[in-house]
């Protein structure tokens, strides 16, 4: 298990460039690989950032199927070994972006994924909304997220005490024992695989 | 290969002039289309089965009854069937009777409907929708293959002694298909019977149908009907020609950018990409659909959609023309050169065909209960 390479999959709601969600991202990911090394894990990471597909998204809402680069990225996301996801906060909560993204991931895919939650705000009053609205989310889907989910705020980018790094680095710490713990990636693709036979359907019946 | 038409049966206005039809027009319109349909030689009209506006195909026995004695031809289908929230004694009856009234020149579709207020209207729940399209199909083709019904089971009131009549004509039910899009339930469901199972792609990636029909085909040969390529396949298809293909586009995406469904979203040039829509030229639509085949198989019905989105009557009726004179057929001519052997059906079984086949297994009597594909009896089946 140790010889396989794990794939990280970065999901970034940053709608500016160059933005401070996709920093915390990058952070994230950094710190997240480098303790997955330390475990002895070769780590893959691919970053997504949503702003290149907001178009393709709302367009998947409103005809009910992902197309050409967006089916590529949702299979990325379903069938990575962890993910980091970081939104900016707009009004109290993650983005709009960042939550259709959500809407249009089967919710059935994500079970028992190890997950890393960051998110970026203007001031440190708002960093609660990680714990009360973006980590029931993910809860939601049955995901693992991990105990410390990173906020940054303004302030943080030009902090001298290196608190931020400290949280970067413990969130990293989590998230990588989560994904040595899971087992290596499934290889089957078949996606009627859990199709019953139809003598079970009519059992059930 | 048969090519068909079939309509959703919406009432939409015409975003080009404001105009909206009221239902009686509709209603007509689609009897018109349909009428015109087997005129120009067209192989299939089928309609949808909706209970909540802005559609008016409520009742869809009474419209192909209406259609079966007033065309020659074609055959007249459904697209679909509610299996879940029709109480399946009914649809014994009704399509029984519209087999007889036809003259066995009809089959139907079974899908589960996917709008949520419509189940509790008829006493059902949308969560149910697999195990109702399951337990109600499995009465269907009990009361249409025994005399006399004994049966109990979760969704509606136990029967005893029950007939369904009229008894199919000739002993042998229709010809049943199965659609869905998404859910393989329903493509191993047809599979286990060895019905037909259809496709509707009309909103979606030409993976995605590619993937359900080659489950749907593993299965069919699995349950012993025969060879992968020996089952019968369907799709949906949705295209708006003129012989300029820029004449097309043109007039055509007005009802594109605000279509029900996929209106306000993608581009028409995206849709187009991502979807088996073609809007262009008969050339176009020949060169697209033809290529279908390499991709599923060979199947057996093609299905176009050409009345929806507001189109005025006389637009949809020179769409059936384009289609019977321009382009099904070179289509037919190409598809059927891509049939890969002489025991792969060349359509799907018609009423003669299957009669053929059940007397040649010794079960044509009314009520002698025998499967004309497996030989098994259907309450063995259901066992």
């Amino acid at each position: 298990m140790s010889t396989t390479t794990r794939t990280l999959v970065v999901v970034t709601a940053g709608l500016s460039q160059p933005s401070s969600t996709r920093l915390l991202a990058d952070r994230l990911a950094a710190a997240s690989a480098d303790a997955l090394l330390e475990a002895g894990q070769e780590t893959r990471v691919e970053v997504v950032e949503l702003r290149e597909h907001a178009h393709a998204i709302m367009d998947a809402m409103l005809t009910g199927f992902a197309s050409g680069d967006l089916a590529e990225v949702l299979e990325k996301v379903t069938g990575a070994d962890g993910l980091i996801l970081v939104s900016p906060l707009f009004t109290t909560t993650y983005s709009g972006l960042f939550k259709s993204f959500v809407d249009i991931v089967d919710p059935d895919s994500l079970s028992a994924m190890p997950v890393l939650l960051g998110a970026t705000g203007g001031t440190q009053r708002h960093s609660l909304a990680l714990d009360y609205s973006m980590r029931p989310l993910l809860t939601y889907l049955r995901t693992q997220v991990v105990p410390t989910a990173v906020f940054a705020a303004t302030d943080d980018w030009a902090s001298q005490d290196e608190a931020l790094q400290r949280r970067v680095a413990r969130a990293g710490r989590e998230l990588a024992e989560a994904v040595a713990a899971r087992p290596a990636p499934r290889g089957s693709d078949d996606p009627f695989g859990d199709t019953p036979d139809f003598a079970g359907l009519l059992g059930g019946a | 290969m048969q090519f068909g038409i079939f309509s959703v049966s919406d009432v939409t206005t015409d975003p080009t002039t404001g105009r909206t039809p009221d239902d009686t027009e509709r209603v007509r319109s689609m009897l018109t289309i349909a009428q015109h349909a087997d005129a120009a030689g067209l192989d299939v009209f089928a309609t949808g089965e909706h209970h909540n506006p802005p559609f008016v195909a409520s009742s869809p026995t009474t419209l192909l009854g209406y259609l079966a004695g007033v065309t020659r031809n074609i055959t007249l289908s459904t697209a679909t069937t509610l299996i879940t929230t029709n109480d399946p004694v009914r649809l014994a009856e009704e399509y029984a009777m519209l087999q007889v009234v036809s003259g066995g020149r009809m089959d139907l579709m079974m899908g589960r409907g996917n709008t949520g207020p419509v189940y509790p209207w008829f006493g059902q729940d949308i969560r149910n929708g697999i195990p109702l399209a399951v337990e109600n199909y499995a009465l269907l083709r009990r009361l249409w293959t025994e005399d006399v019904v004994d049966w109990e089971g979760r969704f509606r009131t136990p029967l005893q002694g029950f007939t369904s009549t009229p008894r199919p004509l000739d002993g042998v039910p229709p010809f049943v298909w199965h659609g869905s899009i998404r859910s393989p339930e329903i493509a191993e469901q047809a599979a286990y019977y060895g019905d037909g199972f259809l496709h509707n792609n009309i909103f979606w990636p030409m993976h995605h149908t590619k993937q359900m029909v080659r489950f749907y085909r593993q299965r069919y040969e699995h349950h012993g009907h025969g060879r992968a390529d020996q089952a019968i396949v369907g799709l949906g298809g949705q295209v708006f020609v003129r012989k300029n293909s820029q004449d097309a586009v043109r007039e055509f995406r007005p009802y594109f950018d605000v279509a029900p469904v996929y209106g306000h979203g993608p581009s028409l040039e995206d849709f187009s990409a991502q979807t088996p829509l073609t809007v262009g030229s008969p050339q176009q639509v020949i060169d697209r659909y033809g290529a279908f085949v390499d991709d599923v198989g060979y199947y057996q019905r093609q299905m176009f959609l050409i009345d929806h989105a507001g189109l005025p009557l006389k637009t949809a009726l020179e769409q059936i023309d384009l289609l019977a004179e321009e382009i099904v057929p070179e289509l037919r001519r190409i598809v059927e050169a891509k049939r890969p052997a002489d025991d792969v059906p060349l359509n799907p079984p018609t009423h003669a065909e299957r009669v053929a086949a059940a007397s040649a297994a010794g079960a044509t009597h009314v009520g002698d209960g025998f499967d004309d594909v497996t030989g098994t009896r259907a309450e063995e089946v259901a066992r």
